[in-house]
């Protein structure tokens, strides 16, 4: 039989799960689909292959196909984001002398309180505190800014962030160029082993529902071949679907922690999977509730209520027109896609596109169209509700 | 005095690499050419040279550090575009697939940026040749290992020669269609677990 061939980019990250999936267990080869997944070395490595033809589909930053949009970063191309593939997942780590003086300020360490931890953050650091993100397009580096500029840091003046690639996060802290980092799994748990670093938040606690990385083409790839595109999106919700089910954990750790996905031990992918961190070096296992979520409660849905957020948040901080950064930002965000996806497996989809950000405390029944559809809470720490028809 | 002459950064950590890719522009014209090799520094040293073109290979990690310069925009801050003028895709494609990725700044005119990126382009195709030379080479080398091997354990698990283990080993080869590397790779492995 004859199957459309994909050629997908992933950076060996935890959350790149569901294309691992995909592939391995099959769900792919059920859409006519032949999966290829190559690992790639940066994010700007696989964003330049993803633009100029050398990739069909990648793991991407959620923030990327925002920024593109709106002509951000070095190159340009128009990409779509067809689905989310993760949400959360990131954490907050501190050097472990500044990981003490936070301590000192009277907070405790399984504080998940993203005021408590920040104002001791902001109270212990040296100015400028000098942050490291894996890339300045992405849901790292909004949360810190929004975080830290709520609680009163100013870029660039109390605020250094610096890209540095997630391998070399542990490195970088260790050798004093940072004084903290937010990074995704593993390698929040790689600096904690080394003693390199102590996590004091999950991204979580910043903005409890986040977009962390979506399923990305190029425009112009989902236009000329929309069938295949279609198949893509329903192959990853299958995968997601399966591998957010309790007992097929461990088999996904299996999987990602082959030498061609992760290479990192089993044990060190399944504290993300779990939501189970350790926290501090020799320290004990903490349950974060909501740590990463790759299915439940809408968790794949492109909200553009989501990419409008990213917008208005680079539109504040860099001046650009809202307006436009705002319609740039809600086509890249294939809605209509997903839902034509979904229609011939007869899958639950929401009523809307868009919906106020922020607004939820708790597991909540929502308008859908067979009526099955939860939205989980989504509140941002410092309780604002974001409306994205508000100018 | 800058209007006549480029200022080229490469991000190379490996030395013998770098100094090729020096050479290579050297006699692409006159430029004043500077080697970063330490990932670490590179934000700082990129800000000390502050270079119209930089090069670095397509596949360093450290490439991401560089898309922080693209975001630059204050008067003393040089705007960096990536790539060659982006309305150059042929020259792009070649760059991307030759393994190489320019960032050069914006408002430099294309005819000054092309000799260089088309040296580099030329570089690193040799890089990338050498590189699977390099990898056939030691694929070879693990071949011939394993079949030495496998000749040892024939030789004296059976008393035959060397000519003869290797013909044994050639033999099975051909009546089950593989190659003698992979006949010689699975005895050696289970003489491993009967070992």
């Amino acid at each position: 039989m004859n199957r459309d061939r994909i050629d997908c980019g992933f950076i060996p990250l935890v959350d790149c799960a569901p294309l691992v999936v995909a592939r391995e267990l099959g769900f792919a080869t059920e859409e006519g689909l032949d999966l290829h997944l190559h690992a790639q070395p940066s994010w700007s490595a696989i964003r330049d292959q993803l633009a100029f033809g050398g990739l069909d589909a990648a793991h991407f930053l959620s923030v990327l196909p925002v920024a593109m949009s709106i002509g951000l970063g070095a190159a340009s191309a128009k990409i779509d984001a067809l689905s989310v593939l993760s949400v959360n997942g990131d954490v907050i780590g501190v050097a472990p002398d500044l990981a003490a003086r936070m301590l000192n300020t009277g907070i405790a360490r399984t504080n998940d309180q993203a005021v408590a931890v920040g104002r001791a953050l902001v109270d212990a650091a040296r100015s400028p505190l000098r942050i490291g993100v894996p890339f300045p397009f992405s849901m790292h580096a909004e949360l810190l800014y929004y975080w830290l500029s709520t609680l009163g840091l100013e870029a660039p003046r109390d605020l250094d962030v610096r890209t540095v690639p997630p391998p070399r996060m542990a490195d970088a802290i260790a050798a004093n160029e940072i004084d903290a980092f937010c990074v995704g799994e593993p390698w929040g748990s790689v600096a904690v082993d080394q003693g390199a670093a102590e996590i004091v938040l999950p991204g979580s606690a910043i903005w409890q529902f986040a977009p962390e990385k979506v399923l990305a083409v190029r425009h112009d790839w989902a236009e000329e071949n929309r069938s295949t595109a279609l198949r893509l999106i329903r192959a990853v919700w299958r995968a997601a679907r399966w591998l957010s089910e309790e007992d097929n954990r461990m088999t996904v750790s299996d999987l990602l922690a082959q030498p061609k996905y992760l290479d990192r031990p089993t044990d060190l992918i399944d504290r993300a999977l779990s939501g189970r961190l350790v926290l501090a070096q020799h320290g004990r296992p903490v349950h974060l509730p909501g740590f990463l979520e790759f299915f439940d409660c809408a968790a794949t849905f492109p909200w553009r209520s989501q990419a409008i957020w990213m917008a208005s948040r680079w539109a504040a901080r860099t001046g650009i027109d809202r307006s436009e950064a705002v319609a740039a930002a809600r086509s890249c965000f294939r809605a209509d896609l997903y839902r034509e996806a979904m229609q011939p497996i007869g899958a639950d989809v929401p009523g809307a596109s868009e919906k106020v950000e922020g607004a939820l405390d708790v597991r909540t029944e929502v308008a859908s169209a067979k009526g099955e559809m939860f939205l989980g809470p989504d509140r941002f720490f410092d309780g604002t509700v974001f409306d994205p028809h508000a100018g | 005095m800058r209007n006549d002459v480029l200022k080229v950064a490469v991000v190379e950590a490996d030395r013998d690499r770098a100094l090729m890719i020096v050479d290579s522009l050297r006699e692409a014209g006159d430029h004043d050419v500077t080697v970063v090799g330490d990932a670490a520094r590179l934000s700082r040293c990129l800000a000390e040279i502050s270079p119209d073109v930089v090069l670095i290979d397509i596949s360093n990690p450290d490439r991401d550090a560089l898309e922080e310069m693209a975001l630059a925009s204050g008067p003393t801050q040089r705007p960096v575009a990536m790539f060659v003028d982006q309305s150059d895709s042929m020259t792009t494609r070649a760059a991307i697939e030759a393994g190489v990725s320019a960032y050069v700044v914006d408002g430099l005119r294309k005819d000054r940026i092309k000799p260089i990126i088309d040296a580099a382009i030329a570089r690193f195709k040799m890089f990338a040749r050498m590189r699977v030379e390099l990898e056939t080479t030691k694929a070879a080398l693990a071949e011939r290992k394993v079949i030495d091997r496998a000749k040892g354990i024939l030789m004296k698990a059976k008393g035959l020669s060397e000519d003869e283990a290797y013909a044994l080993l050639r033999r099975t080869a051909m009546d089950q269609s593989r190659k003698v590397a992979d006949v010689a790779r699975a005895l050696v492995t289970t003489a491993d677990l009967l070992g």
